[in-house]
């Protein structure tokens, strides 16, 4: 048995910034938090670095219940470099004091401690290997998360505060519940050991154990039926926040739930597969349609998160066949975490949640306007950028189990969410203060110059997005909007390396 | 070198993006250059080919998925990528005046050039699947952006009608992918060892769901009703570039993925392909004869026009019949294809030289516009008759390959089919010349005053491809030398 603490490290790494933090808020005056930032972006930056290290060293189990291999390598390094820029994107809130809060409120330091502990658990949540060492992780990364909704302090935060903390108790509620009924079934909580004792237990009370399992685990992956907190708390949270909770904790559920798919579900005489196929028909199809007429970026933006559950749901329904599901797994998870994480900081750059709040962004700032045109995109799954190639070994991954039905409704449901990602592109392109954008030759009145379609809904009372917008944009955040939309369309230029890295 | 072909446009297009402070006259310099020396490279290509695949380019890009960079040229790819480039060209010299946001619009088209050079030259499906995809992007950016009319909503039907095509084409090429025995996504190597060879079943749903999506891309009733509304509210140069090239991809498609790689299942439902092309030829004549809008009119030819291609892509499956006739036929296919390039993108642009004019496309209100504009005049019966198929045109060599090789298949289906098709022909010609009829001759309309003669630049634009149109006419033996070996290895793969 190996019990290394140096194993860890990475882990290690995140838990020492986060307390080291924690201490320096204590002794830090209110509203000077910025040494925190650093203190967790170092602790994050030493944990990337010790991920990288450790992802080359060799595998296995230590602890005797959590995974070193690829699962956890890629889960460890996804998470701290999606923290990483979440914590720039909310010390930008921080430094700027506007646009990191709903109402452009000032982020208090502890956000990056409350994001450091967060990721912790996520981090953990994909290595363990015993279900005991889940829960506990499950909820040291929900717990912060309730903090980190209410940080508004708006009526609007408390709402996402507490669907967040309701939800996620009434689902960890049940996840235990599976998790005891698994332990006496099995008399054991590892997953090596339930995959052993599971086929000899009666088999309707193993099916039971495992949807009640799957609770908490679709909650923190945002998938039908735990999905009704997602909308909510992206609207009502910092946007900062935002972007973390429907970034960081997907990546681990899903690595969680395909390992132990992988681990002990195989062994179930349940048809766990057909049950998660239909989940993810689910909730791809109700996130698309949810989408379709939101009038607020952060909500349709929420929505889009859970189809992108729907189709990451997909390799994990072929979970142990063929070797292709694993790679497709964890290349679209890292795929997917840049792509809305660079969709997220365009928001947070623009400071308005309206659709109109980002009409002619392309004058104002081109590049910003540009990157998100190629986040959306990524999103749609247009190649050449990394979600793409993310949907492609998922399709391919699919088919190739035995479910190629699924890949087709999948492949329906992307053409359907183009319409909404369009709705949003088409404003930032069009010019923004001027009502009709004229050729030089249109002065010949005709009915093309006086179309719908031309004519910009700029009308009615001027929002305090708006006028927010017009103040100009978080140049933070428009930096890292712009790395991630290039980091998008690099990764997937360079998928065959990073498939052969994340590969089995 | 075909690399650079490829790239070279988009190199430009990233130059003029990034560049600060460049004026509307250096950025049209550059682009016409740009376009011009693309053009010389692949007139280079085009005069050191030698037969098989040539200029072929392979490098490793994701291995663990049998996906390359792998790129080449032969008789089927290589004339569509000089027409591209001649298209593209003229385009550029086409749009050199008096258009707005200059920049972004010369950097959008040389990256659609690129895009579209580069599907005719993949040889990976991967990499082909990119560039199909980028070429719906790329499209939709230009016509709402520098489209007219109801651009919003034309554009997103265009973008959603296409994507769907095109997921349907990503996941026939994931069966291809998973059906080979080798789980490659090499064009060559599949088409060695074509997959789902005992798979009957399989293989019928891997050509609906391929030919599905090149299908809507090409397109042929019923997947057609995208275009109409896309082609009038594009720009005219948008409208040439979507016409003259991007049509071509779903045709080219076909003949380069579906017919080689599916073979047992394309002969199996040739006949569905062939009825298919006989109802878009009729199809779409019938429709263009009702149109009221000059450039919606030449959108419904365009139908009429990729239909004689599936057509003869159909008749090429039909391997009861004469080996010599379905060779014929698909030697036509893409010699149309071409034609087809050159004199529809003329036709688009001399309707976006009515639009500038009149803003207008109405056929009611123009009139003896040849009293007022006689360059323009000829200009564009030159281009009706090229259309229209009258001989001494590239029209004619295509469409009398083609139906020539479709009825001496033999078969009484295709004797029909091709009888059909000649119909299509004569109601073609009919309403070609009803349009010339009513815009160009006859007594003053409303918006005649307001029609100049053809600028230089617009002249420039449109002269070179009706004059190659007539060179392919007169002398196509430099094109069919280049086609025919091409169209035999085409017909010899899908009679496997």
């Amino acid at each position: 048995m190996r019990d290394d603490p140096l194993d860890l490290l990475p882990e290690l790494f995140l838990l020492g910034g986060a307390v080291l933090g924690l201490l320096a808020c204590a002794f830090l005056p209110r509203g000077r938090g910025r040494p925190v930032a650093w203190i967790c972006a170092l602790g994050l930056a030493g944990g990337l670095a010790a991920a990288s290290v450790a992802a080359a060293g060799p595998g296995g189990t230590v602890f005797a219940s959590y995974a070193l291999d690829p699962l956890t390598h890629v889960t460890r390094v996804a998470v701290a470099a999606a923290t990483l820029v979440v914590v720039v994107l909310a010390a930008g809130g921080t430094a700027g004091g506007r646009s990191g809060g709903a109402g452009g409120r000032r982020l208090e330091a502890e956000v990056h401690v409350l994001l450091l502990l967060a990721a912790l658990g996520t981090i953990v949540m994909a290595g363990a290997e015993d279900l005991l060492v889940f829960v506990a992780a499950y909820l040291l990364a929900s717990v912060p998360g309730y903090a980190l909704a209410g940080l508004g302090e708006d009526s609007a935060g408390t709402e996402a505060a507490l669907k967040y903390y309701l939800m996620g108790a009434f689902l960890g509620v049940l996840t235990l519940t599976g998790v005891t009924l698994l332990y006496g079934l099995a008399g054991t909580t590892a997953y090596g050991g339930l995959g052993g004792r599971l086929p000899s237990a009666p088999s309707a009370a193993v099916a039971c154990a495992l949807v009640t399992l799957l609770a908490g685990v679709l909650f923190k992956a945002g998938g039908v039926p735990g999905h009704f907190w997602v909308p909510d708390v992206t609207e009502g949270a910092p946007a900062a926040v935002a972007a973390f909770v429907t970034t960081v904790p997907k990546i681990g559920a899903f690595a969680a739930l395909f390992r132990m798919a992988g681990g002990f579900f195989t062994a179930s005489t349940a048809d766990w597969r057909l049950l998660l196929a239909l989940v993810s028909v689910a909730t791809m199809t109700l996130g698309n349609l949810a989408a379709f007429f939101q009038d607020n970026v952060r909500r349709l933006l929420a929505y889009s998160t859970i189809s992108q559950a729907g189709y990451l749901l997909l390799p994990v329904v072929v979970a142990g066949r063929g070797d292709l599901a694993e790679p497709a797994l964890l290349f679209y998870l890292g795929a997917y975490a840049v792509t809305n994480l660079g969709a997220f900081a365009v928001v947070v750059a623009v400071g308005g949640d309206r659709l109109r709040d980002h009409t002619g962004l392309a004058g104002r700032s081109p590049w910003l306007a540009c990157a998100l045109a190629v986040c959306l995109l990524g999103l749609v799954g247009t190649p050449p950028t990394a979600v793409f190639f993310g949907k492609l070994t998922a399709f391919a991954a699919a088919w190739s189990g035995g479910y190629a039905w699924l890949a087709v409704v999948a492949a329906a449901n992307t053409v359907a969410s183009v319409f909404y990602y369009l709705r949003w592109i088409v404003p930032v392109f069009r010019p923004g203060e001027t009502v009709v954008a004229a050729p030089p030759g249109d002065a010949v009145p005709s009915e093309g110059a006086a179309s719908p379609g031309v004519a910009v809904p700029r009308e009615g009372v001027p929002s305090p997005g708006g006028v927010a917008a017009r103040k100009g944009l978080a140049r933070g955040a428009v930096a890292v909007a712009c790395v991630a939309a290039a980091a998008s369309v690099a990764l997937g230029l360079a998928s065959g390396v990073a498939l052969t890295l994340g590969g089995p | 070198m075909l690399t650079v072909v490829i790239f070279l446009p988009l190199v430009v297009a990233g130059g003029l993006a990034v560049v600060p402070g460049l004026g509307d006259r250096v950025v049209v310099g550059v682009w016409i250059a740009a376009s011009a020396a693309d053009l010389l490279l692949t007139a280079v290509m085009w005069l050191g080919y030698g037969g098989g695949i040539g200029y072929e380019a392979r490098a490793r890009w994701i291995p663990s998925l049998g996906a390359g960079y792998h790129v080449g040229v032969d008789g089927l790819s290589l004339p569509l990528i000089a027409m591209t480039a001649l298209l593209f060209l003229v385009c550029a010299v086409y749009s050199s005046g008096r258009t707005e946001r200059v920049r972004q619009y010369a950097a959008l088209f040389l990256a659609l050039q690129t895009v579209c050079t580069g599907l005719f030259a993949a040889l990976d499906l991967l990499l082909f699947f990119v560039f199909f995809d980028l070429s719906i992007v790329g499209m939709y950016f230009v016509i709402v952006g520098w489209g007219h009319g109801d651009r919003a909503r034309s554009a997103l039907r265009f973008f959603l009608y296409t994507f769907l095509g095109s997921l349907a084409l990503l996941l026939g090429f994931i069966g291809l992918y998973l059906g080979g025995g080798a789980r490659t996504f090499d064009m060559v190597d599949l088409t060695r060892d074509p997959p789902f060879a005992d798979a009957q079943g399989v293989s019928g749903l891997v050509l609906l769901a391929v030919g599905v999506g090149l299908a809507i891309k090409t397109p042929t009733v019923p997947f057609h009703t995208w275009l109409p509304p896309a082609h009038t509210d594009a720009p005219a140069a948008g409208s040439a570039v979507l016409a003259g090239v991007m049509l071509k991809m779903g045709a080219y498609g076909l003949a380069r993925i579906a017919m080689p790689m599916l073979p047992g299942a394309w002969q199996r439902h040739a006949w569905a392909v062939v009825v298919v092309g006989v109802v878009s030829v009729l199809y779409g004549a019938l429709v263009a004869l009702a149109q009221e809008n000059v450039k919606r009119l030449v959108a419904y030819t365009s139908i009429n026009h990729m239909g004689y291609v599936v057509l003869a892509l159909g008749a090429a499956g039909l391997t009861a019949g004469d080996v010599q006739a379905r060779r014929l036929a698909v030697s036509g296919a893409v010699t149309q294809m071409v034609s087809h390039g050159l004199i529809t993108g003329a036709l688009f642009l001399i309707t976006g030289v009515l639009w500038d004019r009149a803003r207008s496309y109405d056929l009611g209100r123009f009139g003896g516009i040849a009293a007022v504009a006689p360059v323009l005049t000829g200009l564009t019966a030159v281009a009706a008759f090229a259309s229209l198929g009258l001989p001494g045109l590239s029209g004619f060599i295509a469409e009398f390959q083609i139906l020539a090789g479709v009825v001496g298949v033999g078969l009484p289906g295709s004797v029909i089919a091709g009888v059909l098709s000649v119909c299509g022909i004569l109601i073609t010609a009919a309403l070609l010349l009803r349009m010339l009829h009513r815009v160009f001759l006859g007594g003053p309309g409303e918006l005649t005053p307001r029609v100049l003669d053809v600028r230089p630049r617009e002249l420039a634009a449109i002269a070179p491809l009706l004059a190659l149109s007539a060179a392919v006419g007169v002398a196509p033996r430099w094109l069919l030398d280049l086609v025919e070996p091409a169209a035999a290895a085409i017909v010899s793969l899908v009679s496997r």
